[in-house]
């Protein structure tokens, strides 16, 4: 007797086995009525991103809602120029022939999301799911309930049911579904929780796509040009950090690597643009979302308890536990080996790490496992290059934070301990694809030394029909070479 | 020079772990990235091949009794290809590639650098011991990696044959091969790599992804499955006969990950086929292929005694059309042709991998596509037609690797094709320039400047940010601009 999950699935199967995802017209009706969805429940969505973690319609907009609604139109604008299969070059040897390499859908993907993008971190891989023709289970993170409820509620109100399912739930769920046999897994998440996840698709040689977090450092090396690059500078590392919920994101700014000699500028900078961003102090706290739940809350107090870190705190660190809110706090020069220098901070707490010499950052990078995102504040283009050369990370950002995530052309993954694979733009189209290459070939004419009984000559031919000696080959055709 | 570690009498689990550390300092120190380095090696190899090449035809020989045309072509020259196209291609491979960028983060450049991942694991298979070895190590190098090599003890005279030659040709700071059976695997295994390319079966490829996942690394597993051939009517039959046989029995006597492991044909069409085999394979093989020279033999006795297991089921026996001799001290089998064997046997439920080829027969040709499709994804599957119709909907509906029309196991010679399966047969894909992408990170890099920095990012958060911010990501020059006057509506 199946459980309601694996009815679930089994209708998920069922409807991409009989083709009903394939058509590009059903795949952009989706694409469509999810436009819909979100245009026509803006602010629902609003409202629930304010629930679960306390986000402005402004934050809400540009990182969620206005990002999800560029994503669609750029993928149906795009779709049927992905879909076409796409020629490839074949040598002479093989005339007549013609190869080509077309995308086909998986089958049946899982999709697992993040409580602290709800909304992008679902629905963005699921735009990539459908416009490829796959049938897809969205499992919303349930550490950010109201979201999830809206998820469950309002996406079979407009999307296909038999193809698009979403499951509410929380970690047991999660790990029943992972027993089962997918054909993808798409993961946003902790590596802890990656590692379970790639383990369990193991077992059914399921193909998946982690995307995780690490330290992204912020290195700065602008702040002697000119005052207004120093601002706008502080303004980029401010709204990188406190600007995507509170720091809660894989791709804000963790730490900053700065010149000794310019930390007293750096901080000073900071503090008036914290003020100027959020307010004077916790009490007149505003335009900042809040920290998710207890549990991160403890944690991330936690982070600050050692006495050492605390000691270098130098701005903010007062906390408000009924309204789960951090200040926006900055830390010089905590201990390396305390654990907010060694964990992914995940929060509103950004420690200034200093350095006798700015190129001593790219040591200090690589001393750690590999970020999402480096970012370089830098205009010393060999700087840029050996930044680039010499560390690795899923991307790097020269000059600005976050806005890579809003660039379709670029490929957003991790690579070491943030993750592999990747998505955004045509990348998700094609981590949801299976790239199929296809060959015809033609009866004539026929090539004998392909065949048996082997001779000599028919090895000669062949070396030299390897190595597109076309040359030799007709000498040897003409008696001219010898075996 | 090989290091001290190979000459242990065990390698463990801390011989594992010294010979990992060796090459991270080794591509800490960015020897591998380097670009005269790549070029050295892949030259080296080429170098290699030239000089060994009766060795390397001798120790296939000893594996496998691969004929020398396919050890000398299988193998060696389209190794040399790979070599070759890595070393003129490389350069422009390693060029960071333009992204476009929008107007949502205008203005700015972006681009696409290729990265290498760091050291990497290849683990072959015994069936083609040296391409499916250095193959993937050809893309390793380019990508700029560090690599162990571990090929298989299946194939015990070509692993011997590698280490040597790696040792003596190449650069041991940075690429190694080690030899051994499971005890080595594993302890290679618990180690952290960057990446592991995997040949070989679908069980020791949920172990291998299985191990990968405790580190988070990344995978390509190169596996198998029933390659499907379709023979429709209507077609040069002769034409069609030869290339199943030189897919089949001409690749290792069938044992190639995408031989064709079994024919699905119309009952009518089902005598004028078998006859055309019968016909074929003595002209290729004569009246006594256990004698003939053109066929490798099957590897080991296990997988001797795994193929009479096949052939001898009680209701499969009796179908043999064409063949079934054996001879168990030379481990050959001779080809073998079976027709109308039931779908609930043994032959038709595991990837054959040998010199037996079953024939399917059913009522018309479209219904061969849902038998297919009712089994697992294939590495390649095959399609003999003139018709164009059935052409098209054999390129829809069946879900394989790769897929050839009017011939066999061809597209693995096409480096412009990525090769690689899909579900049960695999993740990933290589060759070309698909294997040096497969063995890199490809680092997305967006360059901002300091002009253009607009309020409307930061807060305060207002209305007019909200309406302007719309406008911009909406990407309508029109849209912004009324939203900078405040003309349009929130």
């Amino acid at each position: 007797m199946l459980s309601s999950m694996e009815k679930s699935i089994a209708e998920l199967r069922e409807t991409f086995k009989n083709g009903g995802t394939k058509s590009i017209s059903w795949r952009k009706s989706q694409l469509k009525a999810l436009l819909q969805l979100i245009n026509q429940n803006e602010d629902s969505i609003f409202k629930a991103l304010d629930q679960d973690l306390g986000k402005s319609p402004v934050e809400s907009y540009r990182d969620e809602v206005g990002v999800l609604k560029k994503s669609v139109t750029y993928t149906l604008s795009c779709l049927e120029k992905w879909v076409a299969p796409k020629k490839a070059e074949v040598p002479l040897l093989f005339f007549p022939a013609k190869a080509e390499v077309m995308p086909q859908p998986l089958g049946v993907v899982l999709i697992f999301s993040s409580w602290n993008f709800p909304f992008t971190l679902a629905l963005d891989p699921l735009i990539g799911a459908i416009s490829a023709g796959n049938t897809v289970l969205l499992k919303p993170s349930d550490l950010a309930p109201a979201c999830m409820s809206f998820l469950v509620e309002t996406i079979p109100k407009y999307l296909d049911n038999k193809a698009v399912k979403v499951l509410a739930g929380g970690a047991d769920i999660g790990e029943r579904l992972l027993q089962l046999k997918w054909d993808k897994i798409f993961f946003t998440g902790s590596p802890r929780v990656g590692r379970l996840v790639m383990a369990a698709a193991a077992k059914h040689l399921t193909p998946v796509t982690l995307e995780l977090g690490g330290k992204s450092p912020a290195i700065v090396d602008t702040l002697s040009t000119t005052p207004s690059k120093a601002k706008v500078t502080a303004k980029r590392i401010v709204g990188g950090k406190w600007g995507p919920c509170t720091g809660q994101a894989c791709i804000a700014i963790d730490y900053v690597l700065v010149e000794e000699k310019l930390a007293s500028t750096l901080i000073e900078l900071l503090k008036k643009t914290i003020k100027r961003f959020y307010g004077e102090n916790i009490k007149s706290l505003k335009n900042i979302s809040r920290i998710v739940n207890k549990h991160q809350f403890q944690r991330l107090v936690n982070l600050l308890k050692d006495p050492n870190v605390a000691d270098s705190i130098v701005y903010g660190g007062s906390v408000d536990e009924e309204k789960l809110v951090i200040e926006p706090t900055i830390l010089l020069d905590p201990p390396l080996d305390s654990e907010i220098m060694s964990e992914e901070i995940f929060g509103p707490l950004l420690p200034i790490i200093t350095l006798k010499n700015i190129e001593e950052s790219i040591d200090f990078i690589n001393s750690k496992s590999n970020p999402l995102v480096i970012y370089a504040f830098t205009e010393d283009d060999t700087f840029k290059k050996r930044i680039l050369s010499e560390t690795s990370s899923g991307t790097v950002t020269f000059n600005d934070s976050m806005v890579q995530f809003l660039c379709d052309s670029l490929p957003f993954g991790g690579v070491g301990q943030s993750g592999f694979g990747r998505y955004h733009g045509k990348y998700s189209f094609d981590t949801f694809s299976h790239e199929k290459s296809i060959m015809h070939r033609g009866f004539y004419p026929e090539i004998e030394p392909r065949y048996p009984p082997w001779t000599d000559f028919k090895l000669l031919f062949l070396k030299l029909a390897y190595q597109f000696d076309y040359f030799g080959l007709i000498l040897l055709l003409l008696g001219f070479k010898r075996s | 020079m090989a290091s001290e570690v190979e000459k242990k009498a065990v390698f463990d689990i801390d011989s594992a772990k010294e010979v990992v550390q060796e090459l991270r300092a080794s591509f800490v120190a960015g020897k591998t990235k380097d670009y005269e380095w790549r070029r050295t090696q892949l030259k080296a190899m080429l170098k290699m091949m030239d000089e060994n090449e009766p060795q390397i035809v001798a120790a296939l020989r000893d594996d496998l009794s691969k004929p020398e045309l396919e050890s000398s072509i299988y193998e060696i020259a389209m190794l040399k290809n790979s070599c070759k196209l890595a070393l003129k291609k490389m350069k422009h491979w390693m060029m960071p590639e333009k992204a476009k960028t929008s107007l949502a983060t205008f203005p700015s450049s972006a681009e696409i650098v290729s990265e290498p991942l760091g050291v990497v694991l290849v683990i072959s298979a015994w069936n083609y011991p040296f391409l499916l070895s250095l193959d993937p190590v050809i893309g390793a190098i380019a990508a700029g990696n560090a690599i162990v090599l571990k090929p298989s003890e299946i194939s015990p005279a070509t692993a011997s044959l590698l280490a040597k030659l790696v040792a003596n040709y190449m650069d041991s700071s940075c690429i190694k091969v080690v030899e051994g059976a499971v005890p080595e695997t594993t302890a290679l295994l618990e180690q952290k790599w960057d990446k592991i390319m995997y040949t070989g079966n679908g069980r020791i490829a949920r172990i291998v992804m299985a191990a990968a996942a405790k580190h988070l690394t990344p995978v390509v597993l190169e596996l198998g499955g029933k390659c499907p051939v379709i023979v429709d009517s209507g077609i040069n039959l002769q034409v069609a006969t030869r290339r199943i046989i030189a897919g089949k029995w001409g690749c290792n006597n069938g044992q190639a990950c995408i031989s064709p492991d079994y024919i699905i044909t119309t009952k009518d069409y089902a005598v004028e086929l078998v006859d055309s085999f019968k016909c074929e394979l003595e002209l290729f093989y004569g009246k006594n292929p256990l004698e003939s020279k053109d066929l490798s033999r099957v590897v080991n006795s296990n997988h001797f005694a795994r193929l009479l297991k096949l052939l001898d089921e009680d209701k499969v026996s009796s179908k043999i059309v064409y063949g079934g001799e054996r001879d168990k001290s030379n481990l050959k089998i001779a080809p073998t042709v079976l027709l109308d064997v039931p779908q609930d046997s043994l032959i038709m439920n595991e990837e054959i991998f040998g010199p037996l080829l079953p024939i399917i027969t059913i009522d018309k040709v479209e219904d061969s596509f849902d038998l297919i499709t009712s089994g697992t994804k294939p590495l390649a599957a095959y399609m003999f037609t003139n018709n164009k119709k059935l052409k098209e909907k054999f390129v829809e509906k069946v879900s394989a690797g790769g897929l050839v029309i009017n011939d066999t196991t061809v597209h693995l010679a096409e480096p412009t094709l990525p090769f690689g399966g899909v579900g049960d047969s695999g993740m990933g894909a290589y060759h070309g320039k698909f294997s040096f992408d497969t063995f890199s990170h490809k680092k997305a890099v967006l360059y901002r400047s300091f002009a253009g920095d607009a309020p409307l990012r930061y807060p305060p958060y207002t209305n007019g940010k909200l309406r302007l911010l719309k406008a911009l990501l909406g990407g309508s020059i029109l849209g912004i601009i009324r939203a900078l006057m405040g003309w349009s509506k929130a």
